[in-house]
């Protein structure tokens, strides 16, 4: 008896290594071979196998299934878009009072800059009556659908920590992604796609590269997997050239007989999980490349979003969210790169490139939410879009000298986000900017109060959600973090 | 609670001996370590222990654990559960009283256990890892209570030592070992352990076919004088040192480190003995070579901690980035050397392991003294001279050395590390000037920047390294400030580029003390024009009056060679020296008490005579009384072979790591390594040569539920190829593998598009001739993109240090072994091996699966593979555009080729192919 507490024991604190889980994961898929659980999770875990794994279940009803993460990589100014200043225009062209600079470390400012008023031409939209400019004409129809939180702040000026801190809680590399997060705790309700997929536009990949998207400390298997829209839509799910699909099948055949004999010579489990998962990735061959095809898409919906199919943009990578979306991916995470309007060249302008990534992504993020809507996917589907902070009210001035263009500096302590859908107020604007948006003042909320609020809605109290590595229990809200109630519905 | 083991009077009775565990409440006595610490670790230390003590309780420490609380009851009274508060709350029916709070309460046994220990004196005791490592005795296979033989064959089965152990485990377990793995596999598992390449056709023949005794012994021989076996250790190592050909962050420009992955595969091949190897990575730069000044092996040692990242993104500070690298040393430090997650103590003591707060800096003001501070150019580096400059820089010194032997090594450390010297990011900005990008001082035309306090005394030269566009700059140096006196006077030569250096030497006349060097340019021509300066150093003149003039121009000279550079270790002093800081709760700008190096006292202190900087920390760490290094180290080579290590948390051996599973034979072979000179190749042997590691790996539905993850080892290890081997294996057997060591990292083919960094227009240009078919090793490694199928197949980012794979099955991976082109590229030039092979194509198959596991392939395989070759045959002949298209390196487009190539895919992606087994 007391050797079966000492084992006891043991196992317990055998759970808490990494290698364990794995088996386990490895374990519920055996007992559904050939539907392949592991990819990007495994399967909701079932009460009864979650033994020593910490926080792996919900701990409440979710209010969303779903997540679409809109990143726009670079940081869009929340003064030309959404948080209007009218007090701003009163100043612009005036030097910046000492007080707002002093002990403040800019990116990029130096010396005494100018204060540049809003460019946007402002106006109220709605029954909720939110204010939003002209240059996102079609998001400003459906502010009725929105949540803007206007009070966000953040701790790191620079693109690639802000992006890390926004997306793994940590400004430093290593953490896993809000998305790992989210399979790893819900796992994946289909079995022929990964359940957290990544999609880019813009020409480049964030700043802080795919560590934005890695699985960090947990097992790969969480990881996001990119779709492309050019070459391979995931890395090799092309059969090779010359061979037929039926061809494919019978290789994939015959490596699992082959494996099959394997296994009842040798005896090892993993060779089993093998076997599924070559299954997996046979079904993925199809799956993916007809989920990323949208040419059998009817042409108003192509016309909704302003695709034409075999061109990859941003616009594309709305379509492919929502198609994803309805194939019961968990978490699908956009990437557009090109939001960095510091006024130094024309694209990052923010009276020319700004309105330029504006006009290309508008119709489609508005097509985007009207299309889940249709489609009664909003209602479970958690929308959120958002830079990795914000942009000053002075207008940038590099090196201490007056740029060509206007452009604004990376800021810190005040910008603005929106979300719809599962489990929010509607039509609300939450947290308030001082006269000239320079603070957050009212209702603050900081990247780690979003992410607490965002697991809270998948159904996780954040501060249980965790995963023990390196003698800590980890979670992706670090040691911060308060649920926003105010937007809850 | 102890176990007790009662041998049944039985076994006196000659009958088989029979083995009882018994465990009762009342009889013997309770273990710290074993039995109570882990219950204070899963329910008391979160809030009464590192980060918390509530109530002013603590756990973490000895001399904590029995003074009172703030209630001024005492938690724990040697010897008196009764009165311990501890037990008081623990046994409280009122809510607001009962511990834990917040939680269920404590289980029967816990409670029973921990009143028992306290009653027995409540006892503290150091965590086994903590301990000095002691020789453990050997188990003799037969004891006293199975001499008669019964249990089998172990000793006739037992090879050496390991085996001992083993068996005395397995005993206890009711589990028994397996026979000896077929000779092929084992020499497959062999060479895939020990050079992580497959053994070829002639060797597993030459294997097979010697009868001597020593066969086995032979071959291991054979494979660790491999050139194969340093580049398959150093693979392991470039994890832990987190190696990559990138800087890492936002930019993640290229980096050229290359060098030291150099430095680690030929460290692995001399069998350096790894107490020297990790005294060169830590402390390299503080040895002395031959002449007094390091080697450049010791220096590029060194950049094992030079592989952290470096920050060249506009606008973030140096400072933060500088530290943020230091911290990720010290933690590497202790991952890689002592097992240990030192991370948590950077913010607060550490919650379960007694480590206090202060200690992480103590320990930090060992690291925090190098010269290298987030530079772009990463100096400080070790300059690698062509031969001739080489032989120019040591005819340099010795001329030097006649006239003044401590000038002679200045100039020759400035030659080869540029040290020391002043970064511009210290500079303070005036008029007109800017710490561009907040890396380098920048001044235009009417602007004055000021350097930092310098001592000028004796120093005759101001080197200084700047760059400009434009013709017509002029610089004035003053010290102090324009009202003081004027030193020098320069035009700054135009380079096409501010960031395109000219190396300069100024005269100065002498002065004496400390001035702070204020610098004012003129550049009309070009008004908006950056001067931007990169660093300036204070040196003295040449002795040897014209022929030292002479001289110096050489040394400028030689300076301003373009030259490969690797970062390395270079220690501060006099004005350089930095001093440590404590920061609260491990943030950087809040500095608290200042501190100087010590270690843990957990540890007690350094040992007498060792100094108090990197090498005696190096020295100590090396130690034989080090109770860490050696079994972290002996255990990262056992995880390599067995696939789990004896203690599977390779990361952490502290309280909250995995308990080892065979504590005795890890400190066995720990002792076993010091003692034989720290030698890995001996290390390694021991380990290979035991009947433990050859056994088949081969497992039963019975013996897989026994013991799921072999932790016990009834079974040889059957573990998938590591993500390097996966690749090496498919170019060795299909012959396309090069075996060019050492040099640049290169890049073989990969998918278009995985680069698409911002900020940096570097590019995947795929490597030409047999460059695209080096071992995986030499892969160029961006930390931002890593090469895709590497991370497919579980390799980290490398941005940390990470000490475990952590092995995935996933349908990602079977995508790459089956599309990739570089796999295809593989099978096609397997099936011209196949298909020299044999007369008919059953033989050409069987010779295909020969060639990749080294059996003999079983009929009931043969036939899938049959089928599936003739169907593709059938296919291929149909249909001759698709066979062109799918054959694209082959010279013979022919449907038997094409059938062949799609059998070699089928064959690559096998089980047994891709597993160690």
């Amino acid at each position: 008896m007391e050797k079966l507490i000492k084992e006891l024991e043991y196992r317990q604190t055998e759970h808490v290594t990494r290698r364990n889980f794995l088996q386990w994961a490895g374990a519920t898929s055996l007992g559904a071979i050939g539907l392949g659980h592991l990819l990007g999770g495994c399967g909701r875990p079932q009460a009864a196998d979650a033994a020593g794994v910490a926080g792996n279940i919900p701990q409440f009803t979710p209010r969303a299934k779903r997540v679409i993460y809109i990143h726009m990589a670079g940081a869009p100014s929340q003064l030309e878009l959404f948080d209007f200043k009218p007090e701003l225009a009163k100043y612009h062209g005036a030097d910046c009072p000492a007080e707002l600079l002093e002990g403040k470390k800019f990116a990029f400012i130096q010396g005494v800059p100018k204060m540049l008023g809003p460019q946007g031409q402002f106006r109220q939209y709605g029954q909720s009556g939110a204010w939003v400019s002209d240059y996102v004409p079609h998001i400003s129809t459906l502010v009725d659908e929105l949540t803007f939180v206007k009070s966000m702040h953040t701790d790191q000026f620079n693109h690639a920590p802000a992006q890390l801190l926004m997306h793994t809680g940590s400004a430093r590399l290593g953490r896993p992604s809000l998305g790992s997060w989210a399979v790893y705790g819900l796992g994946s309700e289909n079995q022929n796609l990964p359940g957290f997929i990544v999609l880019t536009s813009g020409g480049k990949q964030p700043d802080a590269g795919k560590s934005i998207w890695g699985s960090g400390f947990l097992p790969t298997v969480y990881q996001g997997v990119q779709c492309r829209t050019g070459g391979d839509p995931v890395l090799y799910v092309s059969d090779p050239s010359g061979m037929k699909r039926s061809m494919r099948q019978k290789t994939i055949e015959a490596i699992n007989e082959i494996n099959r004999k394997t296994y009842e010579e040798v005896g090892d489990p993993e060779i089993l999980t093998r076997i599924s998962q070559y299954e997996m990735a046979f079904r993925m061959q199809m799956s993916v490349p007809e989920v990323m095809d949208v040419s059998k898409e009817p042409q108003y919906i192509l016309d909704m979003y302003g695709v034409k199919p075999g061109e990859g943009s941003f616009a594309m990578n709305c379509l492919l969210a929502r198609k994803l979306i309805e194939n019961d991916v968990r978490f699908v995470q956009l990437f557009d790169w090109g939001w960095d309007s510091h006024g130094t060249s024309p694209d990052g302008a923010i009276e020319i490139g700004l309105r330029k990534k504006c006009r290309e992504s508008d119709q489609a993020t508005a097509a985007l939410l009207k299309d889940l809507k249709m489609r009664g996917l909003l209602e479970d589907t958690l929308v959120i879009w958002a830079g990795e902070f914000g942009r000053t009210p002075m207008q940038e001035n590099r090196n201490g000298i007056v740029l060509p263009f206007m452009g604004r500096d990376h800021h810190l302590d005040a910008f603005t986000i929106w979300m719809a859908g599962g489990g929010l107020k509607k039509g609300l604007s939450y947290g308030e900017t001082d006269d000239i948006g320079y603070y957050a003042v009212k209702d603050k909320v900081h990247v780690h109060d979003l992410q607490a609020t965002i697991l809270h809605l998948l159904g996780f109290d954040h501060e249980k959600f965790t995963y023990p590595f390196q003698g800590r229990n980890f979670r992706l809200t670090d040691t911060e973090g308060h649920v926003v109630k105010g937007i809850l519905a | 609670m102890k176990r007790i083991l009662i041998n049944s009077v039985l076994a006196g009775l000659g009958l088989i001996g029979v083995f009882y565990w018994i465990g009762t409440e009342t009889s013997g006595s309770v273990d710290y370590n074993a039995d109570v610490k882990p219950i204070l670790n899963k329910h008391c230390i979160g809030c009464h222990g590192g980060v918390k003590k509530a109530g002013n309780i603590s756990f973490l420490f000895e001399e904590e654990m029995y003074r009172p609380g703030k209630s001024g009851k005492r938690a724990v009274i040697k010897g008196d559960a009764e009165h311990s508060e501890m037990m008081r709350r623990i046994l409280s029916d009122d809510p607001d009283e009962r511990m834990p709070k917040d939680g269920p309460a404590l289980a029967g046994a816990d409670i029973a256990t921990l009143k028992k220990w306290i009653d027995e004196g409540a006892n503290w005791g150091l965590h086994w890892a903590y301990k000095k490592i002691e020789e453990p005795e050997v188990p003799p296979i037969r004891r006293w209570n199975n001499l008669f033989g019964l249990l089998g064959d172990e000793d006739e089965w037992a090879r050496n030592e390991i085996d001992h152990f083993v068996i005395d485990k397995l005993k206890g377990k009711g589990l028994a070992h397996s026979p000896e793995a077929d000779p092929r596999t084992l020499i497959r598992r062999l060479s895939l352990d020990l050079t992580g390449l497959p053994p070829t056709p002639e060797q597993v023949q030459a294997f097979v076919n010697d009868p001597s005794p020593e066969a086995y012994e032979k071959a291991v021989d054979r494979l660790l004088a491999d050139p194969g076996y340093g580049e398959r250790w150093a693979a392991m190592w470039m994890d832990l040192a987190r190696y990559a050909d990138t800087k890492g962050y936002e930019r993640d420009p290229a980096r050229t480190i290359w060098k030291y992955r150099d430095y680690v595969i030929s460290s692995f091949n001399h069998d350096k003995p790894f107490n020297r190897f990790t005294v060169e990575q830590l402390a390299g730069d503080l040895l002395k070579g031959p002449g007094g000044f390091p080697t450049n092996e010791q220096l590029v040692a060194t950049a094992f901690h030079r592989n952290t990242m470096n920050n060249d993104e506009g606008g973030t500070e140096d400072e933060e980035f500088r530290v943020a690298a230091i911290i990720d040393r010290v933690n590497a430090t202790w991952e890689v050397w002592q097992g240990t997650t030192f991370g948590c103590v950077q913010c607060h003591s550490h919650t379960y392991d007694p480590i206090r707060h202060d200690e992480y800096y103590r320990y930090m003001a060992f690291f925090n003294n190098t010269r290298d501070e987030d530079v772009t150019t990463e100096t400080p580096t070790l300059r690698h001279y062509e031969t001739g400059d080489s032989l120019a820089v040591e005819s340099l010194r010795s001329w030097l050395s006649r006239y003044d032997p401590v000038k002679a090594e200045s100039v020759y450390r400035f030659l080869k590390v540029t040290e020391p010297k002043i970064n511009s990011h210290d500079f303070r900005i005036g008029a007109r000037s800017a710490l561009l990008d907040s890396k380098y001082m920048g001044v235009q035309d009417k602007g004055t920047a000021f350097g930092p306090d310098m001592d000028f005394t004796g120093k005759t030269r101001m080197l200084l390294a700047i760059g400009t566009a434009k013709k017509g700059a002029q610089m004035a140096f003053y010290t102090d400030s324009t009202r003081a006196r004027k030193v020098a006077e320069i035009a700054v030569p135009e380079r096409g580029s501010p960031w395109r250096d000219s190396i300069l030497v100024i005269n100065l006349p002498r002065l004496s003390g400390k001035h702070s060097l204020f610098m004012t340019v003129r550049h009309p021509t070009a008004p908006d024009d950056w001067v931007v300066i990169k660093w300036v150093a204070l040196q003295d003149d040449f002795p040897g009056g014209d022929e030292g003039l002479e001289k110096e121009k050489t040394y400028v000279q030689l300076l301003s060679r373009k030259v490969l550079n690797t970062p390395v270790f270079w220690e501060g002093e006099g004005e350089t020296f930095r001093k440590t800081h404590i920061f609260e709760r491990g943030n950087w700008l809040v500095k608290g008490q200042e501190v100087t190096p010590a270690i843990p006292g957990l540890f007690g202190k350094l040992p007498k005579g060792l100094p108090a900087n990197r090498l005696g920390l190096a020295e100590w760490m090396v130690a034989r009384d080090n109770p860490l290094t050696a079994r972290v180290a002996v255990n990262r080579f056992w995880e390599q072979l067995f696939g789990l290590g004896i203690v599977e948390t390779l990361e952490d051996f502290g309280s909250q790591g995995a308990p080892p599973s065979h504590p005795e034979l890890l400190d066995w072979l720990a002792v076993k390594f010091m003692d034989e000179g720290w030698s890995t190749k001996k290390l390694l042997k021991t380990i290979v040569m035991s009947a433990t590691y050859r056994q088949s790996s081969a497992t039963t539905p019975e013996k897989t539920a026994g013991d799921p993850e072999n932790r016990w080892l009834a079974r040889g290890p059957r573990v998938r190829l590591g993500a390097e081997q996966v690749r090496d294996q498919a170019l060795a057997a299909s012959g396309l593998l090069s075996k060019k060591m050492f040099g640049p990292s290169v890049m073989p083919p990969q998918p278009e598009g995985i680069w698409l960094s911002p900020y940096n227009g570097d590019k995947w240009v795929v490597s030409q001739g047999e460059d695209r078919y080096r071992r995986a090793l030499y892969t160029y490694w961006k930390r931002t993109s890593p090469y895709p199928s590497m991370t497919t197949f579980d390799a980290p980012s490398r941005e940390f240090c990470q000490s475990r794979r952590i092995r995935t099955n996933t349908p990602l991976q079977a995508l790459v072994t089956l599309n990739d082109p570089v796999y295809l590229e593989a099978a096609e030039k397997m099936a011209d091996r196949m298909s020299e092979k044999g007369k008919s194509i059953e033989e050409q198959l069987a010779w295909g699966y020969y060639l990749l596991t080294y059996r003999e392939i079983s009929p009931r395989k043969l036939a899938v593979l049959s089928k599936v070759y003739q169907d593709a045959f059938t296919e291929f002949k149909s249909d001759t555009t698709q066979l062109k298209e799918f054959l694209v390196n082959s010279q013979k487009k022919i449907p038997a080729q094409a059938a062949m190539t799609l059998t070699a895919n089928v064959l690559l992606n096998l089980d047994e192919v891709i597993t160690k087994e």
